[in-house]
């Protein structure tokens, strides 16, 4: 390796050492996964594609701001059936709202690299409140964003009419993300 | 003409139950998958789960008693072929009473979907998911259960050829009642 390249990975690597403002999501590390009961039975699902703004200094984790917008066509809801009954009018209505979006409103600091983010989710055109608990992992070249949440999904009307009977789909989704971000 | 030979109660009763379970079992399972997508369709399904789990332990259990007793003996008009033929069929029924719940809990899990019996009781996932391997057990567990409808189909069909057509006192071997007749 010649020295100009070791003195250039020096030069990349010196500002995350430091003090850093993570901004660059690494879309293949984060992921979006959620599960829920259906007839009592534990079933996993996830979205494959969604995009991640964000700012999070360490130092002043108030600061911090987050924005993720979600592609519903990349539900994975369990099984193929299930993922194209999902786009219909009961469910997320995918034609007319295409996309969940999450913006962060205010962050607040917990300790132990804990923190909470408060904001507001737009699902099917409804928009909720949420509060969502982080956990910041700091690493050598990403750092790394841990959190989960129980979604109720009637409040959004996620499933409705017949789908509306929480006995054969729980009205609880528990939501888990894991958004990796450099500071570059 | 001859006592009638009854199979012990318990026998009798896990037959029963057993055929009961599975004449609600089979019909369910070829009307609901074809249904389109609803909570009554899910509904069936675990339905039909917790159908073919019970079967599997009550096969389990009448395996049980069936290898430590001993059947009542084969009226002596049922000839040599015959008793061979109802060893075979007897043989395959069990057979396949344990292989065909097997067979769809591993789909399910293939599937994605943890089997939970009566929503209670959750069964381990032998196979993880796997959508390809899943729709091959979908085949094997349909294959199996027209292979079960067939075998069903002779094995009733004897009791009857054997009770109606040779008069003999067969169906009583599985039947309620206690008396002898003659």
């Amino acid at each position: 390796m010649k020295i100009t390249q070791l003195v250039l990975l020096a030069a990349l690597a010196a500002p995350a050492a430091h003090a850093v403002e993570y901004r660059t999501v690494l879309p293949k590390q984060s992921t979006i996964h959620f599960e829920f009961r259906q007839m009592g039975v534990p079933v996993k699902g996830g979205f494959k594609r969604f995009t991640t703004e964000m700012a999070f200094d360490p130092a002043r984790p108030e600061a911090a701001r987050a924005k993720i917008e979600i592609d519903l066509a990349s539900i994975d809801a369990g099984s193929s059936e299930a993922d194209d009954e999902s786009a219909g009018k009961l469910w997320f209505n995918r034609s007319v709202y295409p996309k969940a979006t999450f913006v962060s409103r205010e962050v607040r600091a917990l300790g132990n690299n804990r923190f909470e983010l408060h904001g507001t989710l737009t699902l099917k055109g409804k928009t909720r409140d949420m509060t969502v608990p982080v956990t910041y992992l700091p690493g050598k070249n990403a750092a790394t964003f841990d959190g989960g949440f129980v979604l109720k999904r009637l409040d959004f009307g996620i499933g409705e009419g017949m789908w509306a009977d929480v006995a054969t789909v729980a009205n609880e989704v528990q939501v888990r993300f894991r958004i990796a971000a450099t500071g570059k | 003409m001859s006592a009638v030979m009854r199979y012990s109660t318990p026998a009798i009763v896990l037959h029963w139950l057993v055929a009961l379970l599975i004449f609600v079992g089979f019909p369910l399972g070829l009307y609901m998958v074809d249904l389109p997508l609803s909570p009554d369709k899910l509904k069936l399904y675990s339905y039909h789960k917790w159908i073919g789990v019970t079967v599997f332990f009550l096969v389990a259990v009448r395996l049980n008693w069936r290898l430590t007793h001993t059947p009542p003996p084969l009226p002596d008009s049922v000839v040599a072929w015959q008793r061979r033929a109802s060893a075979v069929v007897h043989g395959l029924l069990y057979l396949l009473m344990i292989a065909i719940p097997v067979s769809g809990w591993l789909m399910s899990s293939a599937k994605g979907f943890q089997t939970v019996w009566f929503g209670v009781l959750p069964l381990p996932d032998l196979i993880e998911k796997n959508r390809e391997l899943g729709d091959l057990l979908a085949g094997v567990h349909k294959a199996l259960n027209f292979t079960l409808l067939g075998l069903v189909i002779l094995h009733v069909g004897a009791a009857l050829q054997h009770h109606f057509i040779e008069r003999q006192p067969f169906l009583q071997r599985m039947g309620w009642s206690r008396k002898e007749r003659t």
